[in-house]
C-alpha cells in the first residue's frame, strides 16, 4: 500500500483535539502558526441539533436513556466509551484496567465533569514532603501564570478560600447550594471537615460575547449548546479556526510519528477511517495530545532506526508510571429529605459544593489525600428510576414491597432523599504500573494495541478505607442511613478499577534527567526536541485533583515554548 | 440577542433548527444524508448513524409473544392502576416500553419469559387457568403472595415469583416515571432553562438548614449574569 503524502509542510501538527490538543491548537494558531489538527473521530459541535442530546426528555429515547449503546447512557455526549468496536486493548495477569476513549472533536471534554482544580505548591513537590514518588521539575509558581490566563480565557466558578495547597484563581461566582448540599455543609462542619463552593468550568456569568451563560439544566455531560460549559471544540478549536490557520483532519487515526535520519520528527502518518488508506502529513513540530495512553501508544509504535525502542523511549520510560485517580463511593438515605416539595433544582451539571483534602499524612496510615464529590437531589428521572421505590420503608417502619396506589406514594416520598459521595484521590505513581504494546494484538487498522499492567498498593487501599469511614460518618451526621455494606479489605475498600475515574496520566512523564523521564520540563521529548506531549502523559504525579485544568495550563505553557523555539530556529 | 430572547431561542422546536444546520453540514460533507438521518432519528434525540441502525434493528426484531405481552399489560395495571389524578401504566404505554427494553437489554429476556411462565404454572395449579384469564380476585390472590419480600423464607414456593415481580414492578415503574404522565404524577419540575437562585424560602423554612451570609457572598448575583466578568489583580471579581 502506498502512503499518500501531502506536499504541504505545517508549522505544527497537533494530534488529538481534547483538552491538551485543543489548547495547543488554539494557542499556536493564534500565534500565527499554520496548524494541522488531527482527530481520530468525527466532527462534533455541541450546538448541532442533529447530534444534540441536551434538554431531551427521557421519553425521547426508546430506552429512556439506558446505557445499552453508550455506557453512561443514551444522552451522554461521548462517542466511544470503555469499548470501541475494532479498537481493543488488553490487560496482563489480574489487571482490570479500563480505558475510556471519546472519538470526536473535543474528545472527552464534551462530557466531563468540568471539575477544574489547580494543583497546589505541595502537589508539584510532594516527594519532598513524604519521600514517595518523584517531584516535578517545575513548581507551582512556574505554572501559576498559565492557570491565571486559563481561568480568564475559559471561565471557572469557585471562591477565594486562601487554602495553601488548593490555590485560588480568577473565579466566576458560585451557584448557591441545593437542599441536599446544605445538609452536607452542615454535616461536614459538624465533623470538622472543610466544605467550600465547587470549582467547575461553567459560565455562571458572561466572560465574552462568543459564549452563552449557564441556564441551569444540569446537563453538562451532554455538552452545552450555548457553549456555557468548557468543551475543547467550542471553546478552543472553533475560535482557533476563525483566522484560517487550522486545517482540521477528522476520522484520522495517527499510527506513528515519522522521523528523519537525525531522529527528528518530520510529521505523522495516519489512517483515514473513511477509505482505510494511510496518509502522511509533514510538520516542523509534532504535538501529541491523544490522551496519556494514546500518545504513549503512538510513541511506542513510532519505531525507526534512530529510535529502535519507540520514539522518545531511550529511557524505556514511555508507558510507565501510569496512574489514575483513586475512587471509592458510598450513598445514604436521609429521612429528613423525604416528602420533598418539588421545584427545579437541576442547577449546574455537577456538585455546587465539595470538600478539598483536609488530612495530614504524618498522622494517617497513608500519604496523599482525596477530595469529596457530592451528589443527590431530585434530578431528572431516566431508566432505572423508581426501580425499587418501597425499599427505604424498612428504615422508617413502613411496608416494603406491594403494588397499586401505594407505589405512587412511595416514589414521591423518597424522590430526592438519597445523597452520595465519591472520593477522588491520588494514586502514587509507580514504575511498575504501565501500558505497553501487546506483542500479538492489533486493532482493525493494523496498529498494535496497548496492554495494561496495574496494581494498587496499600497506600491506595488505606486511603479508600478512610474514604468509606468518612462517608459513613457524614451520613450519620445527617441522621441518615448508610446504604449497602462497608466494603472489605478483600474488596479493596470499594476502590474503583484503575482507569475508571478517567484521569489516567503519567505515561510520558517530564523530568530533567533523560534516563528517567520522557519529556523535558517544557514537554518536549528528550530524544526528539521537535515532538511535544501536551496531554496528561507528562504528569509526574496526579495530586488529589482532577487533571484537566493542569493539562490545559501546561499545554498553554508548552505552546508558548514551541512558538519561542520556532522563532529562535531551535527546532 | 438579549437574555430573554436567547432563552426563547433555546426552546424553539429543534426540528426546524436541525433542518437548517443539517443542510449546512451536508454541504461540508460532515453528516452525509442529513435529511435521512433526521427522518430515521424518530424524535431526533442525538443518535449517530450506527445507533440509529441498531435502534431500527432492535425495533424490527421480536422477542415477547402476544400472550406474554397481554400478561404484561394485565400486570402493569395491577402495579400502577389509574387514580383520580393520574393515568395508568397502560395509558402511559408501559407494555410497549417493556416490549422494547427486553430486546434492548437481553439480560431481561430469560427472567421475563420464565417469570411469566412461572406465573401461568402457578395460576394453572390454583385455578386451572392462565394468569391473564383469571378473575381480578384470583389474580390479586397470586400477586399478594409475590409482591412482598420474604426475608425469613416463610414462602419458599413463592421465591421465584417474588423475584419475577421485582423485575416487572421495576420495569413498570421506571417505564411509567420516564413518561410525561409519570413526570406529571411525580411533580418533576426541571429540564427547563432557568436562573437557579437557591432553595425557595418556603422549602428552607421546612428544613433545619439555611444559607449563611458568608457563603452567599461567594454566590451568583443573577442580575449581573450578563455583565462580562472582570477582576482586580487580587483575583476579586469586580463586575
Amino acid at each position: 500500500m502506498q502512503i499518500k503524502e501531502s506536499s504541504k509542510v505545517y508549522d505544527v501538527i497537533v494530534v488529538g483535539s481534547g483538552a491538551g490538543g485543543g489548547m495547543a491548537c488554539n494557542q499556536l494558531a493564534n500565534a500565527g502558526l499554520k496548524v494541522a489538527l488531527v482527530e481520530a473521530g468525527p466532527f462534533f459541535d455541541p450546538a448541532d441539533p442533529v447530534t444534540m442530546t441536551q434538554m431531551k426528555w427521557p421519553w425521547d429515547s426508546p430506552r429512556r436513556g439506558a446505557s445499552s449503546t453508550r455506557d453512561f447512557g443514551d444522552y451522554d455526549m461521548s462517542w466511544g466509551d470503555w469499548e470501541i468496536d475494532g479498537e481493543p486493548y488488553t490487560t496482563k495477569g489480574d489487571t482490570e484496567f479500563k480505558w475510556w476513549r471519546s472519538r470526536m472533536l473535543g474528545g472527552r471534554t464534551n462530557h466531563w465533569g468540568r471539575i477544574s482544580l489547580r494543583f497546589g505548591p505541595t502537589d508539584f513537590q510532594h516527594k519532598t514532603v513524604d519521600g514517595l514518588g518523584d517531584n516535578w521539575p517545575i513548581t507551582y509558581d512556574e505554572v501559576k501564570p498559565y492557570y491565571d490566563k486559563l481561568d480568564k480565557m475559559v471561565g471557572v466558578f469557585g471562591s477565594k478560600e486562601g487554602r495553601y495547597n488548593d490555590p485560588d484563581g480568577y473565579f466566576l461566582p458560585a451557584p448557591k447550594p441545593r437542599l441536599h448540599e446544605l445538609y452536607y455543609i452542615k454535616a461536614a462542619r459538624k465533623l470538622g471537615i472543610p466544605v467550600i463552593p465547587s470549582r467547575l468550568s461553567m459560565l455562571t456569568k458572561r466572560i465574552n460575547n462568543e459564549r452563552g451563560v449557564c441556564f441551569y439544566c444540569g446537563q453538562c455531560s451532554r455538552s452545552c449548546r450555548v457553549y456555557a460549559d468548557f468543551s475543547a471544540g467550542s471553546v478552543l478549536v472553533f475560535p482557533a479556526q476563525k483566522n484560517g490557520q487550522v486545517d482540521l483532519y477528522n476520522n484520522a487515526h495517527v499510527r506513528k510519528v515519522t522521523t528523519d535520519a537525525e531522529g527528528k520528527a518530520t510529521g505523522v502518518s495516519y489512517i483515514n477511517k473513511e477509505d482505510r488508506k494511510e496518509y502522511a502529513l509533514k510538520g516542523k513540530v509534532v504535538v501529541l495530545a491523544a490522551s496519556a495512553c494514546g500518545s504513549a501508544r503512538i510513541l511506542l509504535n513510532s519505531k525507526s532506526e534512530q529510535h529502535p525502542n519507540g520514539l522518545g523511549n531511550s529511557s524505556n520510560v514511555v508507558g510507565k508510571y501510569l496512574h489514575d485517580s483513586t475512587g471509592s463511593s458510598r450513598a445514604g438515605f436521609i429521612p429528613a429529605l423525604m416528602d420533598r416539595k418539588m421545584y427545579n433544582e437541576d442547577g449546574v451539571g455537577g456538585m455546587h459544593v465539595y470538600t478539598p483534602w483536609w488530612g495530614d499524612g504524618s498522622k494517617l496510615p497513608f500519604q496523599r489525600g482525596y477530595h469529596i464529590e457530592v451528589w443527590g437531589g431530585a434530578g431528572m428521572p431516566a431508566y432505572g428510576f423508581a426501580w425499587n421505590p418501597t425499599d427505604f420503608n424498612k428504615y422508617i417502619g413502613g411496608a416494603v414491597g406491594g403494588y397499586g396506589d401505594k407505589l405512587r406514594g412511595d416514589v414521591k416520598r423518597f424522590f430526592g432523599s438519597v445523597i452520595g459521595f465519591g472520593g477522588r484521590g491520588e494514586c502514587i505513581a509507580r514504575e511498575d504500573n504501565y501500558c505497553e504494546l501487546d506483542p500479538t494484538v492489533v486493532d482493525q487498522w493494523g496498529i498494535p494495541v496497548l496492554r495494561f499492567n496495574y496494581t494498587f498498593s496499600d497506600q491506595e487501599r488505606q486511603q479508600a478505607k478512610h474514604m468509606q469511614h468518612t462517608f459513613e460518618n457524614l451520613i450519620e451526621a445527617m441522621d441518615g442511613v448508610v446504604l449497602g455494606d462497608t466494603p472489605t479489605a478483600e474488596q479493596n475498600y470499594g476502590l474503583n478499577k484503575p482507569g475508571e475515574i478517567i484521569h489516567e496520566v503519567g505515561t510520558t512523564r517530564m523530568g530533567n534527567d533523560p534516563s528517567t523521564s520522557v519529556t523535558d520540563k517544557y514537554q518536549a521529548l528528550h530524544d526528539a526536541k521537535n515532538v511535544y506531549v501536551t496531554d496528561g502523559g507528562p504528569f509526574v504525579s496526579q495530586a488529589d485533583k482532577n487533571c484537566t485544568w493542569t493539562i490545559m495550563a501546561l499545554s498553554m505553557r508548552a505552546s508558548e515554548h514551541i512558538v519561542g523555539e520556532l522563532k529562535k530556529m531551535n527546532i | 440577542m438579549d437574555r430573554r430572547e436567547s432563552l426563547k431561542a433555546l426552546l424553539v422546536g429543534t426540528v426546524a433548527g436541525a433542518t437548517l444546520t443539517g443542510a449546512a453540514a451536508c454541504k461540508e460533507g460532515e453528516t452525509g444524508n442529513t435529511a435521512e438521518v433526521i427522518a430515521d432519528a424518530q424524535g431526533l434525540y442525538g443518535r449517530l448513524p450506527e445507533e440509529i441502525e441498531r435502534d431500527k434493528r432492535v425495533m424490527a426484531s421480536e422477542f415477547l409473544n402476544e400472550h406474554e405481552l397481554e400478561t404484561i399489560a394485565v400486570l402493569c395495571d395491577i402495579i400502577l392502576p389509574a387514580t383520580p389524578s393520574a393515568k395508568s401504566a397502560n395509558d402511559a404505554k408501559v407494555p410497549e416500553f417493556i416490549e422494547f427494553i427486553v430486546k434492548d437489554i437481553p439480560s431481561h429476556q430469560l427472567p421475563m419469559r420464565g417469570g411469566i411462565a412461572w406465573l401461568d404454572v402457578e395460576s394453572n395449579q390454583r385455578y386451572n387457568k392462565e394468569f391473564k384469564s383469571c378473575s381480578d380476585e384470583e389474580q390479586i390472590a397470586i400477586i399478594e403472595d409475590i409482591a412482598y419480600p420474604d426475608p425469613d423464607g416463610k414462602k419458599p414456593d413463592m421465591s421465584h415469583g417474588i423475584r419475577f415481580f421485582e423485575l416487572i414492578r421495576g420495569l413498570t415503574l421506571t417505564g411509567y416515571y420516564t413518561t410525561r404522565m409519570g413526570f406529571d404524577d411525580l411533580g418533576y419540575k426541571g429540564n427547563y432553562a432557568n436562573e437557579w437562585d437557591g432553595v425557595p424560602p418556603e422549602v428552607l423554612a421546612e428544613h433545619d438548614v439555611d444559607y449563611d451570609e458568608e457563603w452567599l457572598s461567594k454566590c451568583v448575583d443573577q442580575s449581573k449574569r450578563e455583565v462580562i466578568a472582570e477582576w482586580d489583580d487580587e483575583m476579586n471579581l469586580i463586575t
